[in-house]
């Protein structure tokens, strides 16, 4: 046994590097579309880092966030796209826990979403600092790290944790498929089924930041947690569904029916019931009425003569209902374009009723019961352009990267000719499992 | 053969050619940020937390701290780090039946604490209520006529110096924090600017420095403290301290001085003889938004 590791370790060493080599390739060569794609990305997020170049350099006076509204668009993304990273467990969980065999071949293309949706959520967060040069003291063991008491400090465990966890995943899975092996189930498992737990965790704790504020009656609500859950189970299956389409036409990845049909049953269910938490939290804050119900009158009617929400949140709670009514229609599961567009709908839908309809009016009135209105400026529209450029650089890449390494068009093939100095030990342990695939 | 080495060396060479358009244009896209960091000192960048450092350091920040006054203000002024005194604990009452809302503490808190002048920040916010309730969703803080109005009263707010406060549990970097004798203070130079307290205050007790804050040379208040007045970077959070430069030193907070009525009381209640006792023994008080158990040491009354 000892004399056996070194030798594996050595042809990793080797390997490894090859991987990463090949994956670089990987991600900079490809169609003109792709290169076309990746320049628009590109461009995008150049403008979103020179709009936050300037933020930090002018002050946030360069947003339109103010002492009573606090937070804004960046917070708003951040709650929405926690979600986002959370809702793509729903492929995990059919594949590892019910064994979905269909569900299994793509899976990983839900877990390097929640990789491209985690890199967002931190960028978020960091966007919306005043000083993002302190971000150190941040630092668990560097800075001073206020854990347990501060929610904020749960939620850089968690999202840095679920990170990692499925970067460790994806990471795993590619390279064993790269060398031709079977992935051994006891690296990658345990951590699949400690990673479902940990995607609802993201979620809890970024509604945690917010119910558990007493000043804040509108956020002051038990059902945020369980409400951020299951609408982020309709939103990672929607933006996944949309990519497995895009997917289908744009490469050779081989996508069975079956995949689709469970995540838009899942979302037939998830959608309603996020529909009727909404419904029970309209139906608390107007029957009890009293000063409580200021956010939320504000939200959906306007008060005292100020509007600002009221046709974004009726706009979701269109889309919403419409994707609603779309997912059970029978016709949503013969023509592709219906489920699109439901799709398509719901994503719109909960990234106002989740974002701008959840932080901002719990901001108006304030705390005193001044009311002071909110949109954001070009800067904040910019940086978030630019973040959500740069996601979908990294889902892009990463699937450019993934596609032909599952399919098996890149692999370590010239394990044993290339490389006559290191054929000893680990190549023909592995040669034989190569052939049987 | 050849055609393909050339066919490659072609791509990596576009390639090669397309990562330096782009390192270059990152490179422009952030050049705000390098005029920005020009005034941001490694001593500064390094500093340590307000409670790790030692006194050696901390006169070493403070002499620091001045010297940046100076370059960006153009005035001397002298800063100090004033400790708790034991046995003090202070605490503030505010009789509403004589406050007549002028605005002067507001004001007197505008000039004292050295605050940003375009926006005429003060920690101190007015309500003009109606007589008959207590309902803040009926209040106005933005009245703009002569006062006392008929049928109005007013009702100073400003931090409330918590003895539970929402604001320190949720800092994510201990940026703020309760000290002994009752104060809630923000180490400037620590916070991060989250604004997750903030969103935590009841009381909207808290203001942020959305831009580094604009005082004339003249209007700059020179005698200032490391956790109270000294002028505040760009990008973090405020709040009232209680004066802490003045009344850890046996003086009145400035919003009292300048208060014509007499409506503010002030004082260590620790201290058997003192007139904020008496108030709070005296006194039917009450504390806003008591059914957060955010425990304030603020208190109003009536006389009548």
């Amino acid at each position: 046994m000892s004399a056996k590791t070194p030798k594996i370790l050595s042809g990793h060493l080797v390997s490894y590097p090859r991987f990463l080599w090949e994956s670089i390739v990987l991600a900079t060569e490809g169609s003109p579309l792709f290169y076309g794609w990746m320049t628009l990305l590109t461009a995008l997020s150049l403008v979103g880092v020179h709009a936050w170049a300037t933020q930090v350099a002018n002050g946030m006076i360069t947003t339109h966030m103010t002492d009573q509204v606090s937070w804004g668009l960046y917070i708003a993304n951040f709650t929405f796209i926690v979600g986002l990273a959370a809702g793509a467990v729903m492929m995990v969980i059919p594949a590892y826990i019910y064994h979905d065999h269909d569900m299994h071949d793509v899976v990983i293309i839900g877990e390097l979403l929640a990789i491209a949706a985690i890199v967002m959520c931190l960028l978020f967060v960091t966007v919306d600092l005043g000083r993002p040069d302190r971000f150190w003291h941040l630092i668990p063991g560097i800075g001073r790290f206020h854990w347990p008491m501060s929610m904020l400090t749960w939620d850089v465990i968690v999202l840095n944790g679920y990170l990692l966890l499925n970067l460790h995943i994806c990471g795993y899975l590619l390279y064993t498929r790269f060398l031709g092996r079977q992935p051994n189930p006891r690296w990658y498992v345990p951590f699949v089924f400690l990673s479902i737990g940990w995607a609802i965790s993201i979620h809890t704790v970024t509604a945690f930041l917010y119910q558990g504020l007493g000043g804040r009656p509108f956020w002051n609500t038990a059902i945020l947690a369980p409400r951020f859950i299951v609408s982020a189970f309709v939103t990672g299956p929607a933006f996944i569904i949309l990519t497995l389409q895009l997917l289908r036409r744009l490469t050779d990845l081989p996508i069975g029916a079956r995949p689709m049909q469970t995540l838009s049953s899942i979302m037939r269910i998830t959608i309603l019931l996020n529909l009727f938490m909404v419904a029970s939290e309209i139906f608390t804050e107007f029957y009890t009425g009293g000063a409580h119900v200021s956010s939320a009158i504000y939200l959906y009617f306007g008060l005292h003569g100020h509007h600002g929400l009221v046709p974004w949140i009726w706009t979701a709670i269109g889309f919403n209902v419409t994707a609603a009514v779309l997912l059970h229609l029978p016709v949503s599961r013969r023509k592709s374009w219906v489920l699109n567009l439901a799709c398509v709908l719901c994503f719109i839908g909960l990234w106002i009723e989740k974002g701008m309809g959840l932080i901002v009016p719990g901001f108006i009135p304030s705390t005193l019961h001044e009311l002071v209105e909110y949109s954001p400026s070009l800067i904040e529209w910019k940086v978030m352009a630019g973040i959500w450029a740069c996601g979908g650089l990294v889902y892009t890449v990463a699937l450019k990267i993934a596609i032909p390494v599952l399919t098996g068009r890149v692999g370590y093939r010239d394990y044993a000719t290339d490389e006559p100095g290191l054929t000893s030990a680990a190549p023909s342990e592995e040669a034989p499992r190569m052939a049987q695939k | 053969m050849s055609e393909l080495e050339n066919g490659i060396s072609r791509r990596t060479a576009l390639k090669g050619v397309g990562a330096t358009l782009g390192a270059a244009a990152f490179a422009r896209a952030l050049a705000p940020l390098t005029e920005w960091t020009a005034d941001l000192s490694v001593d500064q960048f390094l500093q340590k937390h307000y409670r790790e450092l030692t006194p050696e350091a901390m006169q070493q920040v403070l002499g620091r701290l001045e010297a940046e006054t100076k370059r960006d203000y153009g005035v001397d002024v002298e800063i100090e780090d004033i400790k708790p005194t034991p046995g003090v604990a202070f605490a503030y009452a505010l009789n509403l039946s004589i406050c007549i809302g002028c605005r002067k503490c507001a004001e007197a808190c505008h000039k004292e604490n050295n605050h940003d002048r375009p926006s005429q920040n003060s920690y101190i916010r007015v309500l003009e209520m109606e007589q008959g309730s207590l309902d803040m969703e009926r209040g106005d803080t933005m009245y703009d006529h002569p006062v006392p109005a008929p049928g109005k009263f007013y009702m100073p707010v400003q931090c409330q110096q918590c003895d539970n406060p929402p604001c320190v549990h949720v800092c994510p970097v201990e940026a703020t924090w309760k000290e002994p004798d009752g104060i809630v203070v923000v180490d400037y130079n620590w916070c991060i600017g989250c604004r997750y307290c903030e969103a935590a205050c009841p009381y909207h007790a808290r203001r942020f420095n959305w831009q580094k804050p604009e005082i004339p040379a003249e209007e700059i208040n020179p005698i200032q403290a490391y956790l109270s007045n000294r002028i505040r970077p760009q990008g973090v959070v405020e709040k009232c301290h209680f004066c802490l430069h003045r009344t850890r030193q046996g003086r009145l907070p400035a919003c009292l001085e300048a208060c014509p009525t007499g409506a503010r009381v002030f004082g260590n209640v620790l201290d058997p003889a003192s007139e904020i006792r008496w108030v709070l023994e005296h006194k039917r008080v009450f504390v806003l938004k008591e059914e957060l158990g955010t425990r304030p040491r603020f208190f109003y009354f009536f006389d009548e």
